[in-house]
């Protein structure tokens, strides 16, 4: 088992020297780390909201909402900001907005029992309707002092990227040394199981789409921050892009299981790749394809390995 | 299918457990990575385009790279078509790069990544007219040039340096209807089939058709409607028949949209209303106004529609070509009023907000439309 979990990690590592080989080999301008990490810090926002999706997926559901509640959110606080919001304050309330959009899945979700794919489905469009109805075709400016926020660096590292880290590092320690994260992965191991052992599951339910809406949440006010400016159209495939992390990163989609270093390690996979393929100029429908690839790559991996669990168990 | 026991929960619980380690040590190995190199190479990068430097000796011409809408456009293809000829022409290192979907954020990274390739000249179609703006600023820090191309930042032009529109908007009106009038004998009832009552290019190109309509040379031409199709296919149609029965003695219809033309040549073709058509009454129906070539051949091919007009979308291509070789080589400055000539092309002039107009509109019809393939 210790050698799956090592072979689970490895492979996106000796991936990504792999992307950075070729990169370089590409161009002589590619291994540029402050170019390599400006790229990273582009995706930083669809990274934050990937690790809380291990949240959601660990359960058993799915969050298909995530794009919509960003763009909701990154508009409403573009708009809050605008009427002359302190800044603080703005950016408080950007979060408490996104968790609020999930919170709203987590009840809808918890009272009506009707699966999460089709109750997020239903609010994906809802919450892109809403920001398309306020914002027309218009967007929303923010206010110089707010804008750049992928700029700023700490020891070395742009702000969205630590945060990225910060939430990894934290989710790691949620899912293996808490309670709630026990909870979880019982909960998506087998649900009925999970109910008649005790786990409180509709509080689990309702928590892990609150814990995705804070990620939108606080991945919108990234988003304002470094676009200077809020549209309808913003955060568009968002969602996929996040689902997408998670499953190259290892984790079964059917649940009971969460692996937030190979989440962690497919942003960083395929945000080189990408960067890779932009510099090699290869077009943009051969981009999409290879990202399409590595995701079929990762899931059949993936089943491979639940056999060979199921075989032992 | 088996039910997880307890114990293999208990297992799940475990290997996270073994992971929680595995991640903090990777997290830490990782940043250790991107701040190390992130520090070292800070100094390298505070001088001005240092990719440029690096690629200077292999690419003998400035590098300049165009940004378009969406992947797999013909529309575009047909820009890059002219760009690529006149880049040719002016010893250009020309390449284009798309973004992944047809939208502004999707083009910000492409931008970034084209700067950092050493691109000296960025030619975009931008997706929006203000997303872009941070992204523009900060490869213009870098001494790139950007020029907009088909659209433009509108509201937000000092981003730019320049911007290139494919027609003077001005002139598309009275040309539409001195297109229909020559082939009606200048006289009789004629309709507009437009889209949007909102849309605002459609409605200064309607006001400047009725300014023109005012001149004693199309004083027989009587504008009897002005139908909304809203660019809806369907709609458009519906339109375009009601037109017929309301009004019998049409001789001509301008549908000074894409969607709209190609739907009421659908209709047009169905009734059998054009000119020569089974049901064509006094003359028949004269159909024409803006569409593009790849929607409107086979209409043209089986006479439903004699000629129709649009820009060449080349033609923006070409001047984004020569401007780009021209400013790099400090030739020309974007600023209004600078006058230039293109060999072969003609003479053109930077206007308000430094927009320089590519061409004129091509009528397009049997004789010369399989040149154009968009």
């Amino acid at each position: 088992m210790k050698n799956r979990a090592a072979l689970s990690i490895a492979l996106p590592i000796a991936l990504i020297i792999l992307a950075l080989f070729v990169g370089s080999k590409v161009s002589p301008n590619f291994l540029d780390s402050k170019f390599l990490m400006e790229s990273l810090t582009l995706m930083a926002e669809v990274g934050i909201v990937a690790v809380a999706m291990n949240y959601v997926i660990s359960t058993g559901n799915i969050d298909l909402s995530v794009g919509s509640n960003v763009v909701l959110t990154a508009c409403l606080t573009a708009k809050l900001i605008q009427a002359g919001t302190p800044p603080a304050l703005g950016i408080a309330l950007g979060i408490l907005i996104g968790t609020g959009l999930g919170v709203i899945n987590g009840i809808l979700i918890t009272q009506t029992q009707v699966p999460s794919f089709l109750i997020t489905v239903a609010t994906m469009a809802v919450y892109r309707g809403i920001a398309q109805a306020l914002m027309g075709s218009a967007s929303a400016s923010i206010p110089e002092a707010y804008v750049g926020i992928d700029t700023i660096t700490f020891a070395g590292l742009t702000v969205p990227l630590l945060l990225l880290l910060a939430t990894a590092l934290l989710s790691a320690f949620i899912f293996s040394r808490t309670i709630f994260g026990r909870w979880m992965l019982a909960l998506g191991s087998n649900a009925s199981a999970a109910l008649y052992s005790g786990v409180p599951v509709k509080r689990v339910t309702f928590l892990v789409f609150a814990i995705t809406g804070l990620a939108s949440g606080i991945a919108a006010v990234l988003m304002d921050s470094r676009l200077g400016l809020a549209r309808h159209d913003f955060a568009k495939g968002f969602e996929l892009d996040a689902i997408t992390m998670v499953v190259i990163g290892g984790t079964a989609i059917r649940g009971g299981d969460s692996n937030i270093v190979g989440t962690l390690l497919a942003f960083i996979l395929i945000g080189l790749l990408r960067t890779t393929m932009g510099i090699a100029n290869v077009t943009a429908e051969y981009q999409l394809t290879a990202v399409g690839i590595l995701l079929i790559f990762a899931v059949l991996f993936n089943r491979i390995e639940l056999k060979s669990k199921a075989r032992k168990d | 299918m088996k039910l997880h026991s307890k114990q293999s929960i208990n297992n799940n619980f475990k290997r996270s457990r073994s992971t929680f380690t595995l991640s903090v040590v990777t997290v830490a190995l990782l940043s250790i990575a991107l701040s190390g190199c992130g520090s070292t190479k800070s100094t390298s990068t505070d001088t001005p385009s240092p990719a440029g430097k690096v690629e200077a000796g292999a690419s003998a011409g400035t590098k300049v790279v165009f940004i378009p809408k969406s992947a797999g456009n013909p529309y575009f293809a047909q820009l890059e078509v002219g760009f690529s000829r006149s880049a040719k022409g002016f010893g250009l290192d020309f390449s284009s790069q798309a973004p992944q979907s047809a939208d502004a954020t999707s083009q910000i990274s492409v931008i970034k990544s084209q700067v950092q390739r050493g691109q000296e000249v960025i030619v975009i179609s931008p997706n929006s007219p203000d997303a872009l703006n941070e992204a523009i600023d900060q490869a213009t820090a870098k001494g790139v040039t950007v020029i907009t191309a088909d659209a433009d930042l509108a509201g937000h032009e000092d981003h730019r340096a320049l911007g290139i529109l494919p027609v003077d908007f001005a002139t598309i009106g009275p040309a539409q209807i001195e297109l229909l009038g020559s082939m009606i004998n200048y006289e009789g009832e004629i309709a507009i089939l437009s889209a949007t009552t909102d849309a605002p290019n459609q409605n200064a190109w309607i006001e400047t058709m009725k300014t023109a309509l005012k001149e004693a040379k199309y004083s027989k031409m009587k504008l009897v409607e002005i139908a909304y199709g809203d660019d809806e296919p369907q709609k458009s149609a519906t339109e375009t028949e009601a037109l017929f029965s309301k009004h019998p003695q049409l001789k001509g219809i301008i549908a000074p949209t894409t969607v709209g033309l190609a739907s009421a040549a659908q209709v047009v073709t169905q009734k059998e209303v054009f000119p020569g058509g089974k049901n064509a009454k006094n003359g028949g129906v004269v159909l024409t106004g803006l569409g593009t070539p790849n929607e409107m051949r086979k209409a043209v091919k089986n006479g439903v529609v004699a000629k129709f007009q649009l820009w060449d979308p080349a033609d923006i291509g070409d001047v984004a070509a020569f401007v780009s070789s021209q400013i790099k080589a400090g030739k020309l400055k974007p600023a209004v009023g600078t006058k230039f000539s293109i060999p072969g092309k003609g003479d053109f002039t930077i206007a308000e907000k430094n927009i320089v107009i590519a061409g004129k509109l091509v009528t397009f019809d049997k004789a010369n439309i399989d040149q154009y393939k968009y």
